[in-house]
């Protein structure tokens, strides 16, 4: 695709460029033919002593200018510079950025094919796979759960035992492959009374200090309210919806009643981005195997 | 000769001079503090002293505060000597003055309140463009007046570099800050995407050609053959050199946007280009350093000259690194590491600063009557002092940048990045600390200056001088 709106302006930049170019060399080549008296002044005097020498420009430096001319006029008949012309080597930026990175996956194919032949489990108990996928995760997924992969608020932990979308190979894959997508809706318009007994309620459920009269009326709205619907009748949360358990003390937001009723009030909305089209299969079952490796053990 | 003399305004000239050291002063040190806050990060102190804010009111005190103080003091007095005559333009000329005290003082009032256009080095909003253009117009207004009214056929080779950074900034600044304002304090440019960064670097890169290499190889021109009181090396050199040079900067700006959306045959030019103007760069540097031959030996007693000569090599260093790191692959390395930081400021201290202060130190006794500085071992001091900062500040950012993109560009075998961010800051801490130390160094030269330019003025006597009789009019 031309970078130009029409024809005229290719045109525009190539004779421009070229005069410019070759502006620089006619200026030295005319102004190096003056007469020059080495040593004697050029007769005019500034401010009681100002003056300047006849000299000739230095040798070297008329050649260094004239070097710099000729690479200009060189370099452009190579790259492209003149307009619409692509120059003879028919470089681009975006064809050596491509060039680069399909040079990269290609080394690395075979490492990752290697991988991704052998199931999750086997992955994960692989010690070279396994510091692969911490680099894999240092560079893509840190930013969000952190280094230790510990989490902050919003973004989970991968370490514990708890998953909103579950811990099974299967399940980490799906959720790194395509993504996930939070939501919990708002539920202001329950009133701000009804949304205490709720917190006080759902900090009831975890064994939290709360007030034991809201929390019998939030019990009751729990239901009514229709909460059940994603967290369950047990409040122990649905995976296939991504919906917390309510019951343990692993908090993504945190388990003040201010934050809960913010929670309550406000919903949540949060995002995992879908990795499949950006590292491809082979690096995702690498980290799949990695977040796994993570909670083993616990 | 009549009884009533022509004296030179030499008034403007105290005045600006004065001032270069007071806000060389101010925007050192908040170069220094915001050195100490990448060093220190809890130093970055509510919103109006965090370092997005103060690292503009940084750039914009030093390059346009201090630099411009200079430019003026020195243009003044230069065009006024050369064309042996008066300065021209009345009330204009304390309008320069105090306009553009006021446009320093409105920088750092709005910058640290955070009230900024986010172009980089042109961060004032609207209103205050409008008064920095009438200040502009008004200082051609004076320059090119006083020109037209010399009494020498001969323009001197100072005023072409003078006339030529008045001119270039004038076009620059009306280019790159057209804008829609959208209240008092705020305005959106006028171009959008890759056109709008496209005119921001053609902007960048010629302030930095214009404002911060003519205008000062202005001041070359004239301080070097004076203080070394010997003739300009060579007048067809200073020809050649001032054409290609004015001529090939104008092209040079896209070599800030390398690997970038800027389409692939433009990055190609400004590289070109870049290139080119290495010989008309380092034509200035030979015009100045040849004009010493034969009285080498003035060097050692002379710290004026020191500076003077001092700064010319700092301008050939830079000018030959900034066409390398023009090169692509080159650029692909240094762009967005502290080798930047590092090659502004060889330029900025070493180049820029350190002849202005030569140049200040040639013009403070001469502009308050007294023979020479108070101190001349401390004008001595304050060269060793400066220029070991600068090379504290230029090494050690050479090898934090060089680090930097090192390390963003290793990968394993597998071809994950070798180095997370972080560690690339952590690995520059030690450089940062050294970074800080040269900035504390060089901003302490500042204070002996001003110290020493106090004990200068403090007894002197500010007469009026008469303007001199061109050569040939001598009987």
């Amino acid at each position: 695709m031309s970078d130009f709106v029409s024809d005229f302006w290719n045109l525009y930049v190539i004779v421009i460029v070229l005069v410019s170019i070759l502006a620089c060399a006619v200026l030295l080549v005319v102004q190096g033919k003056a007469t020059f008296t080495p040593g004697k002044t050029m007769g005019h005097v500034w401010d009681e002593t100002l003056e300047e020498y006849n000299n000739p420009m230095p040798k070297w430096w008329s050649w260094l200018f004239v070097i710099t001319v000729v690479f200009a006029l060189v370099y452009l008949a190579l790259y492209p510079g003149l307009g619409n012309f692509k120059g003879m080597l028919g470089w681009t930026s975006a064809g050596q950025h491509k060039a680069e990175v399909e040079k990269m996956d290609a080394a690395v194919k075979p490492l990752f094919d290697k991988y991704l032949a052998m199931d999750v489990q086997a992955v994960a108990a692989d010690k070279q796979a396994m510091e692969m996928g911490k680099r894999l995760y240092l560079t893509y997924c840190m930013q969000c759960h952190g280094a230790d992969a510990r989490g902050a608020k919003g973004f989970p932990n991968l370490t514990d035992s708890d998953w909103l979308y579950g811990g099974a190979p299967e399940q980490i894959k799906e959720t790194i492959t395509n993504g996930r997508m939070g939501v919990m809706p708002p539920h202001a318009q329950l009133g701000a009374d009804t949304v205490k007994d709720l917190a006080n309620h759902v900090r009831s459920l975890s064994g939290l200090p709360h007030d034991s009269v809201r929390a019998a009326r939030g019990a009751t709205a729990f239901t009514e309210a229709g909460c059940v619907g994603c967290h369950g009748m047990d409040a122990k949360g649905n995976q296939a919806v991504g919906a917390p358990n309510l019951t343990d003390k692993i908090w993504l937001y945190g388990s003040s009643e201010a934050t809960i009723t913010e929670t309550i009030n406000n919903g949540r909305q949060n995002k995992m981005p879908a990795w499949k089209d950006f590292l491809g299969e082979a690096k995702v079952h690498l980290l799949t195997a990695y977040v796994f490796s993570l909670s083993q053990g616990k | 000769m009549s009884g009533t003399q022509t004296t030179y305004n030499d008034k403007v000239v105290r005045q600006f001079a004065v001032m270069t050291v007071i806000w060389g002063i101010v925007g050192m040190l908040v170069g220094v503090i915001i050195a100490a806050q990448l060093v220190w990060p809890e130093l970055n102190i509510g919103p109006w002293l965090h370092f997005g804010r103060l690292r503009p009111l940084h750039t914009n005190a030093v390059i346009f505060a201090f630099g411009g103080c200079a430019l003026f003091a020195t243009s003044y007095w230069v065009v006024q000597r050369t064309c042996h005559t008066r300065l021209w333009g009345g009330p204009l000329i304390p309008f320069t003055f105090w306009g553009w005290q006021l446009i320093i003082v409105l920088a750092a009032v709005t910058l640290p309140l955070g009230i900024t256009s986010g172009k980089e080095y042109a961060e004032l909003e609207w209103p205050i463009d409008i008064l920095i253009t009438l200040v502009w117009v008004s200082y051609a207004v004076v320059f090119f007046g006083t020109i037209a009214v010399r009494k020498v056929s001969h323009i001197y080779v100072a005023n072409w570099f003078f006339g030529a950074f008045i001119i270039a900034v004038a076009l620059l600044h009306l280019g790159n800050s057209a804008a829609l304002p959208v209240s008092f304090t705020k305005s959106y440019s006028a171009y959008a995407g890759v056109q709008d960064a496209m005119i921001q670097w053609w902007y960048g890169h010629n302030a930095v050609g214009f404002f911060l290499t003519a205008g000062f190889l202005g001041m070359m021109y004239y301080f070097v053959p004076k203080q070394a009181g010997r003739p300009v090396y060579s007048y067809r050199l200073s020809v050649v050199h001032f054409w290609a040079l004015i001529f090939t900067y104008m092209w040079a700006g896209p070599h800030h946007l390398h690997y970038t959306a800027l389409p692939d045959w433009t990055q190609s030019v400004g590289m070109l280009f870049s290139l080119i103007l290495l010989a008309p760069s380092w034509g200035g540097m030979i015009n100045g350093i040849m004009t010493l031959s034969g009285a080498w030996h003035k060097l050692r007693d002379d710290p004026i000259l020191k500076f003077l000569i001092t700064s010319l090599s700092f301008y050939g260093m830079s000018t030959f690194e900034g066409p390398m790191m023009s090169i692509k692959t080159v650029n692909a390395l240094s762009h967005y590491t502290d080798w930047t930081v590092g090659h502004v400021h060889s330029g900025a201290l070493g180049w820029v600063a350190m002849v202005s202060i030569g140049s200040i130190y040639y013009l403070l006794p001469r502009l308050f009557g007294k023979k020479e500085m108070y101190s001349t071992a401390l004008v001595t001091t304050h060269f060793w002092i400066a220029t070991i900062g600068t090379v504290l500040y230029i090494a050690s950012m050479w090898i934090a940048g060089v680090m930097q993109g090192l390390m963003w560009r290793a990968v394993n075998a597998d071809g994950t990045l070798a180095y997370s961010f972080v560690e690339s800051v952590k690995g520059s801490y030690p450089f940062w600390a050294i970074r800080w130390l040269g900035g504390v160094l060089f901003l302490l030269g500042m204070l002996i200056m001003a110290y020493n330019m106090f004990k200068t003025i403090a007894g002197g006597k500010t007469e009026d001088v008469p303007v001199i009789e061109p050569a040939g009019h001598h009987a």
